[in-house]
């Protein structure tokens, strides 16, 4: 009798900016099949997109080349493979710059690298909101023709069914643009187990593996509220891995020998993690019903996944799209005891009167007080920060004028000599103010977005 | 008798748009019924009085020993727009485990629900 087949995908990018030693620390600590790289957040492709307006090879997220270096040896030797959303609004350039950077390292015709495109609608907006897609905003209702002029990133969300194919080709990286978080997860469990594209229950569970792993080190102790004192040697955590058999169960684990945590209290806090309507969790391939998931202990350091279900997918795909909306800029002091809020609380009162005698109106004015009520607000409760050490006052603005918040960047340091007493931590000088870029979530139909699989090498 | 959510339950909080998630947990498993029982959707809207601006949606997940809320206009505009220091929401968690709720005293003692301390 033959062992059940087990595959299993490492964690090992939660976000772009995430720890540069996971993905290294994924590939060589123990026995991974596929390496998961999730580095776009809602506001991600309309940065990439501003960078490509600029250079036309760029828009990728660069940090993804230096990953397949430090991962080179594991892919190009022993078979991992890669999955990665880390093409942006470029798939093709970030796939030219791994190949480049693997040919320079000696591993020529080592890289098969599949690319997905097909999820950037930026080129076909007029002629999509021409043939009656509105393209609404899910918050508000709104048609998008109201922001049309602004729009600068329109990204399908995609899901498993290109990366299936780019895997099915023979690529051992994968690379896409605006696909979603955890069908970086579920393609390669989909494509290594046949699960068939009805098979609501499995492509769930697989789903929910992804969930669970797409945040890094957010399952495996990091930011773990339970018990955080307890959580050992956070400074070499381990990132999670997924365990996978064919039949949808999966363990939750990480490398031997790491930091971190996995239980059923780190998983828990991650599942619930973001979630909206818990029986819904609506993606391209499955409506996934997280009331149906089962979790218990497996071990030390390892907790099962069974039980879980899904149902049909709609007809709609999601569709992120970003639009400059204004300015806006937020700056700070320090004051210091005696009676430090008190002090920023009379800077936030002239400061504001300042900006009332220059007529500076704007969209939004909001005041906080680092140390008293920045993070729960009146729930901090009446006496919050009274006697605090110090109190970092910061105030921020929004306005679509940019020259209004440009005057009001110029109205904080002065506070130094011409305002209360005790005050440092100016150092920075004025604030900068900043583009604001927009999120505009709508829904499409998804006969309307074809994906086109390359592979490359 | 008066307990604090902080002692029988942990939570992680989210964004999406300008909405925040707390999703709250039990810290053991028979300390989800009173949670479920007690943590109502008016009492945690009540709670976030002069915080959020818009409604709250409340879902059950007994499979988890958990509630998950959502908590409308909650982020100054959500995202880019917003001018907060917690622009995503992630500490929305700490801030519904200040909330007191009362549990009658013999259903608390025959849960071993630890009672309230002074607030700190």
């Amino acid at each position: 009798m033959t062992a059940k087949k087990v595959v299993r995908v490492a964690g090992a990018q939660g976000f772009w900016g995430d720890w540069l030693e996971a993905p290294r620390r994924q590939a060589e600590g123990g026995p991974v099949d596929y390496l998961m790289l999730d580095y776009l957040a809602e506001v991600t492709m309309s940065i990439l997109q501003k960078q490509k307006e600029r250079d036309p090879s760029a828009g990728y997220a660069k940090d993804f080349v230096g990953a397949m270096e430090s991962v080179l040896s594991g892919v190009a030797e022993r078979g991992i493979k890669v999955i990665a959303n880390a093409g942006g609004v470029n798939p093709e350039a970030c796939a030219a710059a791994v190949l480049e950077m693997a040919r320079a390292r000696g591993a020529a015709g080592k890289l098969k690298v599949g690319v997905v495109t097909g999820d950037n609608l930026l080129p076909r907006i007029d002629e999509l909101l021409a043939s009656g897609h509105e393209l609404k905003n899910m918050d508000t209702g709104e048609p998008l023709s109201i922001v049309r002029d602004r729009v600068i990133a329109a990204n399908a969300y995609i899901g498993s069914v290109p990366i299936v194919e780019a895997l099915t080709k023979g690529a051992n990286v994968v690379i896409t643009g605006r696909s979603t978080d955890t069908a970086l997860t579920m393609a390669p469990l989909r494509y290594e187990f046949g699960w068939a594209a009805d098979d609501w229950d499995k492509l769930a569970a697989g789903i929910i593996a992804g969930h669970i792993i797409e945040c890094g080190a957010q399952c495996s102790g990091g930011n773990c509220l339970y018990e955080w004192r307890s959580i050992e040697n956070l400074a070499d955590i381990g990132y999670p891995i997924v365990e996978a058999q064919a039949d949808g169960t999966f363990v939750v684990t990480k490398h031997p020998n790491t930091g971190g945590l996995v239980s059923v209290q780190t998983v828990s806090e991650q599942l619930v993690y973001e979630m909206g309507d818990p029986h819904a969790y609506i993606t391209p391939d499955v409506v996934a019903d997280f009331t149906s998931i089962h979790i218990a202990p497996d071990g030390k350091n390892r907790v099962r996944v069974h039980g879980i279900t899904g149902k049909p997918a709609t007809d709609k795909l999601k569709v992120s799209i970003a639009y400059r909306s204004g300015y806006k800029a937020v700056g700070s002091l320090v004051y210091a005891w005696p009676d430090a809020l008190e002090k920023a609380q009379l800077a936030d009162r002239v400061l504001r009167e300042r900006l009332d005698r220059l007529g500076l109106k704007f969209e939004q004015v909001l005041s906080e007080f680092v140390g008293a009520n920045a993070t729960h607000g009146p729930l901090a409760g009446p006496d919050a920060g009274k006697h605090a050490p110090e109190v970092q006052y910061r105030i921020g603005v929004r306005d679509a004028d940019k020259k209004k918040v440009e005057r009001f960047t110029r109205e904080i340091v002065p506070l130094v000599l011409n305002g209360p007493p005790s005050v440092t931590g100016f150092a920075g000088g004025r604030p900068k103010t900043e583009e604001i870029v927009a999120y505009w979530p709508a829904l499409i139909d998804k006969t309307v977005v074809q994906t086109q699989v390359t592979v490359l090498e | 008798m008066k307990v604090r959510l902080l002692d029988i339950a942990h939570a992680r909080s989210g964004d999406k748009g300008d909405t925040a998630n707390v999703g709250l947990i039990a810290l053991k498993p028979e300390w989800y019924a009173p949670i479920s029982k007690y943590v109502t959707r008016d009492r945690v809207a009540a709670h976030f009085t002069g915080v959020i601006t818009g409604g709250v949606e409340r879902y059950e997940l007994p499979n988890l020993n958990a509630l998950n809320f959502l908590l409308h206009g909650a982020l100054d505009g959500g995202g880019t727009l917003s001018l907060k220091t917690d622009a995503q929401g992630k500490v929305f968690s700490t801030a519904l485990l200040r909330m007191v709720v009362d549990i009658p005293d013999a259903e608390a003692s025959a849960l071993k629900l630890p009672p309230a301390g002074e607030s700190p």
